[in-house]
């Protein structure tokens, strides 16, 4: 007897399971386990738990069997216990990312790989912590996925999850059903979840969202829309001199930039008043008549719509009025219960962290008496202890609320504070720069208009985000008449961004001093 | 309380004979133990053998009715020494801990164990964490087995071979007086499988008869002369009697139905499934371990056996070798073995494989392919046609979500079937390389509301202030800071070694070095090793101790200062006494580690005092995940019951966030996350809590430590308000509904 007339060639099913700790790969294993044991196949899986259970991402791995062939061979097989790049024929990503991680590590082909991906994100700790935005693009995966797999359904199965009161884990069940890469009926996968006899319907109203949505899945996933949504220009304003503003806008400016003018224009008068609204509109047309003339029509008005967003940005500034305005509106307490999810009949009470600093106490002074604290050592050697310490303030209860209202009420005095007086400085000698810059460069003026996106933050944030923005502020001076200024400005503030202390940033400023010189 | 209950499995513990037992490795490795009758088991906790002990914690009850001992041990030292209880007497016992960490740690016993012998068989079940998912340095325990003399098993990673493999062991120990390894890699701990069960036996002889009839033999105590002759009787009786055993007993298997006669493959018994499936990668095999080649399994890997060695490899041209991680100890064996048998046999080995780093299933089937193309390349399926988009550009050295580099990836040709044997032709990773410039990297981090993560957030504001020191890391949860958003730590020793580790740098200098170590760590040995020389060597650095009540990192068993009401052992001891007890005299404790501002003060001061001496701070929080365990159904439950309960959890103003993630850059909390702001001003994605919140405080505490922001809040969610509550939001809502829609209407007068 030679063993090419004994052998059998049935092929297992081979499934890999991909998730992050927490998220319930090993409860869908076990799920896939049971199903395939209660049909009448032999299953076999196994994981590499380990440090993965603390939000690391982690592989279940799974072959099934059909029981008879086991019967007829009369041993028990030998199945393996770890994925082989190219040998698997259904991938389940519990995260879009995870899908990638899937294609990377070769175990998505296009011959045979059934790819099921959610499509949500969350994302890395090094996405998170970068200070813009280091969001990687979820549609690169969804590009690649396309051609990485024989099938691939991707979409949102967290959402689908939460709508069913359940975890993704039931979605992905569903999502797998529906797709109908398994040789097993619905109601296998639906006596799978009720055996388990833990939070049964939640998880069976999820599963049969997904197995809809799988069902009807395109045959191929469609791209996710991350394009920031285009803000339409309203016709008319309730407010006769809101209107009169908004008709300006609508006659006197490119239609490109109008979207980012309203929002400009509504966050200044909120910022402030109408008249705040109405200066904003006038340092716009200033703006607007050097975009004209230096050829913006020809370059979508860069211009006007980066300034459109920075102007408002820096005219309303982060101050602690604005933050208190901001704590004690009405819309905020409803977004605050939608958030924490709170039922109508309970309550909900908001503690706020606040931490001014004698800096932002001062720069609610007006100028004069402001300034004469900063500028005497013993009078802030006496006041700094005051302000040591982090303040918890309920903005629920009537002193709370009071507090921070009252704060939000002295807008009518802003005009006259210390940082008031200091923003607009600051502000004024920017503008002057753009306006100086945009006749001779006009691709530097955007870039310097750009470099504001360094400037956020309260405290210590913004005092290191200042620093960067004058660092590029000055670059953009010494670059101002050179090859290529625009291009190594927007290097240098990319470099900026990229991390928090700056140190890319001032190696490559050193790096280039000759070349600004 | 483990992080994972087993109360439900451990009644398959029950099942009596001839029934199918279905389940996960290591369960059936519990039940096999049952089933010889074994007297006590032992050990510490750890990847992956965390759950034999959860399971025998949780079976406690069931290992009672049978008068077996079962003890967590305070490490694999103490686990590896209650084997001297199977030296003088009859009794069987096994112990269990993480290779090879808890190896290095145990091996002190472990050698005088082995050089005086056993009368009762004694089985140390390791759990091999080699490989992927591995959070531990790439040993071979194979290395133990061989300097101490202790037999040595890998089983073919099934249940019913596993099962086995615990009852031949300790036949094996006993017929050999020698201790016995049973080695079990990780994927075959977490494999579900099946076996037919047998009956549970009551130990033939217990631990209170020998405590009842006390034997001594100073011919098995280590100390010479005994010690010297025990080097002897190694070699002259109990080798041979292993050896004779072994091959009598048949513990390592043959498959030799195969028709290609002049080749053979040697695997290690662990690789076994691997090997049959780069077999059947290669058209040579079919799933149920009919090769066309033959194979010799080693389910024993230490002794090897010199016949049976002869015997598969007589008439062979060529045998190939899977023997994982390196050095090589096998492959240098069966040369030495063949060699002096004068055979021509040529052992292929590291020479087609890779000398280091796991064997997954792809290396494996090079490693065949590059032996076959060596030996009979005409063995090799041939390409017959081009299959579709057989794009084979290698993508190899890719990272995976653990920051393993993936072994290489080398392109395997497109293959197409023999007759009978269907053949996987296998596209490769043309998509490898493209997507690795995409996906980001996700390392293991701190849970939501770990009360480490506060530590770590004042740690890097005390740097901040007062500059980088030198940090020596340890082993357990904590190590996390090693990782992004914290990066801290310069090394980590072992288990319990942090304190120990800074040792060297007792020496003037204007910055402390600073050692962490856990609760878990500390008892490990941290005390004596750590603590203790610090006080003896007037060690002037700073020592952290965290204590979150469990021993976390391995799955939240209890510890001596654990505070939960274990009946079984003896907790709510305190670090702090122990720490005094061994003479330290500058010692603060903070019982909550959220409070970041005050951590970061003690920071500080044990950094900059003038006193000398260790400097010990013990910062105690609870374990998160074990909280919410304990806590989340009795909150649910009072709800249920209607009474005013209060859940917190934490939130940003979107508004208010500038987009700057300085908090996150302090934080890394999983739930603290970034969503895109809406607001079409703002180009960056503002920082966001998920509703995953479990209100530990830390994010709110760390923007107040750091002076950072005021977008956070904290909603205090009362469920079942009583009427106190309702009257005082009564009186609120007047007030400030009458205020806010005042805001409104002026912020309507300027809408667009």
């Amino acid at each position: 007897m030679t063993s090419q007339t004994t052998q059998n060639n049935v092929n297992p099913i081979k499934i890999a399971v991909l998730a992050m700790g927490g998220q319930g790969g090993g409860v869908l294993a076990d799920w896939i386990v049971t199903m395939a044991e209660n049909a009448g196949w032999w299953a076999q899986t196994t994981s590499v738990p380990g440090v993965a259970q603390r939000t690391g991402a982690t592989i279940y791995y799974l072959e099934l069997l059909p029981e008879q062939a086991v019967k007829e061979m009369g041993r028990q097989p030998a199945l393996a216990l770890m994925p082989t790049p190219g040998d698997v024929d259904l991938v389940i990503a519990a995260e879009l990312m995870e899908g990638g991680r899937a294609i990377q590590r070769g175990l998505v082909t296009p011959d045979r790989t059934t790819l099921i991906s959610s499509s949500h994100r969350a994302y890395a700790v090094l996405e998170k912590s970068a200070p813009g935005n280091g969001i990687v693009d979820g549609n690169k995966v969804i590009d690649i996925g396309k051609r990485a797999a024989k099938r691939f359904l991707c979409f949102d199965l967290q959402s689908l999850a939460e709508q069913g009161g359940s975890v993704i884990s039931a979605s992905l069940f569903g999502a797998v059903a529906g797709s109908g890469a398994l040789p097993f009926s619905r109601e296998d996968f639906e006596a799978t979840i009720e055996s388990g006899g833990k939070g049964v319907k939640a998880s069976l109203k999820a599963f049969a969202l997904a197995y809809d949505v799988a069902q009807n899945a395109p045959e191929t996933p469609d791209a996710i829309d991350t394009a920031p949504p285009q803000r339409a220009v309203p016709d008319t304003a309730k407010h006769p001199r809101v209107k009169a503003l908004l008709d300006d806008i609508r006659q006197n400016f490119a239609p490109a930039a109008q979207p980012m003018l309203v929002a400009g224009l509504q966050r200044t008068m909120e910022f402030q008043d109408l008249a705040y609204g109405k200066e904003y509109l006038e340092h716009m047309r200033g703006i607007h008549a050097l975009d004209k003339q230096y050829g913006g029509e020809g370059k979508n008005w860069a211009l006007t719509t980066a300034a459109a967003r920075y102007v408002a940005v820096a005219m309303a500034y982060d101050d602690v009025i604005r933050v208190a305005d901001l704590k004690t509106r009405a819309s905020r307490f409803n977004r605050v219960r939608d958030e924490v999810r709170a039922k109508p009949d309970q309550l909900v009470y908001t503690t706020e962290y606040m931490h001014p600093r004698l800096e932002e106490i001062c720069g609610t002074m007006p100028t004069f008496l402001g300034e004469r604290i900063e500028n005497s050592e013993s009078l802030k050697r006496w006041l700094q202890p005051l302000f040591r310490k982090g303040r918890f303030l309920n903005s629920t209860s009537l002193t709370g609320f009071l507090m921070l209202y009252g704060l939000a009420g002295m807008r009518r005095f802003r005009r006259t504070t210390l940082r008031h007086k200091i923003e607009m400085q600051g502000f004024q000698e920017w503008l002057n720069l753009i306006l100086q810059t945009a006749p001779n460069d006009y691709d530097l003026a955007v870039e310097i208009v750009n470099c504001r996106r360094l400037v956020k933050g309260y405290s210590d944030t913004h005092a290191r985000g200042q620093s960067k923005y004058q660092k590029l502020i000055r670059a953009a001076r010494n670059l101002s008449g050179q090859n290529n200024a625009a291009e190594r400005l927007r290097t240098l503030r990319n470099a900026a961004l990229a991390d928090e202390k700056g140190s890319q940033l001032d190696a490559l400023l050193e790096k280039g001093d000759q070349a600004f010189a | 309380m483990a992080e994972r209950s087993f109360k439900k499995e451990v009644q398959q513990l029950r099942i009596g004979a001839g029934e199918e037992f279905r389940g996960e490795g290591i369960l059936a490795v519990t039940k096999a133990l049952l089933q010889s009758g074994v007297g006590y088991v032992a050990g510490y906790q750890g990847a992956p053998i965390s759950h034999l002990m959860d399971v025998l914690a949780d079976a406690q009850d069931i290992l009672e009715e049978l008068d077996v001992h079962f003890e967590a041990s305070a490490s694999e030292a103490t686990a590896a020494a209650t084997l001297s209880a199977s030296v003088m007497y009859p009794i069987r016992g096994a112990v269990t801990w993480k290779s090879t960490v808890g190896t290095n740690v145990a091996s002190d016993a472990l050698a005088n164990l082995a050089s005086g012998g056993v009368t009762g068989g004694a089985l140390v079940i390791v759990g091999e964490d080699y490989g992927e998912g591995s959070s531990i340095m790439q040993e071979r325990t194979h290395a133990f087995a061989m300097k101490s003399q202790i037999w040595l098993l890998d089983p073919r990673p099934n249940l019913e071979s596993m099962v086995q493999a615990v009852e031949d062991g300790f036949q094996l120990s006993e017929a050999s007086n020698t201790p016995v390894i049973l080695q079990l890699r990780i994927r075959t701990c977490h494999v579900h499988g099946r076996f037919i069960t047998k009956e549970n036996k009551r130990p033939a002889y217990t631990l209170s008869e020998a405590l009842e009839s006390p034997k001594r033999d100073t011919g098995r105590i280590v100390l010479p002369p005994a010690a010297y002759e025990h080097e002897h009787e190694k070699i002259r009786e109990r080798w041979p009697a292993a050896v004779k055993f072994i091959k009598e007993k048949k513990l390592n298997e043959i498959f030799d139905e195969g028709d290609i006669k002049d080749l053979g493959i040697i695997v290690q018994g662990g690789l076994y499934n691997g090997a049959i499936r780069s077999l059947q990668l290669l058209g040579l095999a079919d799933h149920f371990g009919n090769s066309r080649i033959p194979i010799y399994v080693m389910n024993v890997t230490y002794p090897v056996i010199d016949d049976e060695i002869n015997e598969f490899c007589k008439d062979k041209k060529a045998v190939l070798l899977y023997e994982e991680g390196q050095p090589n100890y096998i492959e240098q064996n069966l040369n030495t073995i063949l060699r002096h048998s004068g055979s021509n046999t040529i052992i292929s080995g590291k020479d087609v494989l890779p000398i280091a780093g796991e064997y997954t299933t792809a290396v494996m089937r090079d490693g065949l392919q590059k032996f076959l193309t060596n030996q009979r390349p005409e063995l090799l399926p041939t390409l017959e046609e081009k299959a579709p988009a057989a794009s084979a550009n290698g993508g190899n050295g890719q990272a995976n979500g653990n920051g393993h580099d993936q072994a290489d990836m080398e392109v395997a040709e497109v293959t197409r079937p023999k007759p009978a044997v269907k053949e996987q032709p296998i596209h490769f990773q043309s998509f490898s390389k493209e997507i690795s410039q995409v996906v980001p990297p996700r390392p293991a981090g701190f849970c939501t509301g770990c009360p480490e993560r506060p530590i770590f957030s004042a740690l890097k504001l005390t740097q901040e202030k007062l500059g980088e020191h030198h940090i020596s890391g340890d082993i357990g949860c904590h190590l996390f800071s090693v990782l992004p958003p914290f990066n801290l730590g310069a090394t980590t020793m072992g288990y319990g070694l942090g304190a120990a580790s800074s040792a060297a740098f007792n020496v003037k200098s204007s910055k402390r070095p600073i050692s962490i170590m856990g609760d878990g760590g500390f008892w490990h040995n941290g005390l004596a090793s750590g603590i203790g020389n610090a006080v003896f060597n007037k060690y002037d650095g700073v020592i952290v101790i965290i204590d979150n009540y469990y021993s976390a990192a391995t799955g939240g068993q209890d510890v001596l200062s654990s505070r939960a009401n274990n009946p079984n052992r003896s907790t709510n001891n305190p670090i702090i006494d122990a720490v005094k007890g061994v003479g330290v005299k500058w010692v603060r404790v903070i019982d909550r580690t959220y409070a970041v501002s005050k951590v970061q003060a003690t920071f500080e001061d044990a950094l900059t005092t003038e006193e000398g001496g260790p400097k010990v701070i013990i910062l105690q929080s609870e374990c998160m995940l074990n909280k919410q365990r304990r806590v989340k159904p009795q909150f649910n439950q009072a709800v249920k019951e209607g009474k005013r309960m209060v859940k917190e959890r934490f939130g940003v103003d979107g508004d208010v966030c500038t987009g700057d993630h300085a908090c996150i850059r302090l934080s890394g909390c999983p739930s603290l996350t970034i969503k895109d702001s809406d607001d079409p001003l703002k180009e960056d994605p503002v920082a966001y809590i998920d509703n995953t919140c479990v209100g530990c405080g830390n994010c709110g505490e760390v923007s107040h430590a750091a002076v950072l922001c005021p977008s956070f809040y904290r909603a205090d969610i009362v469920h079942n308000p009583n009427k106190w509550d309702m009257f005082k939001s009564r009186v609120r809502q007047r007030v400030i509904g009458f205020l806010q829609s005042r805001r409104s209407r002026q912020l309507e007068q300027i809408s667009l």
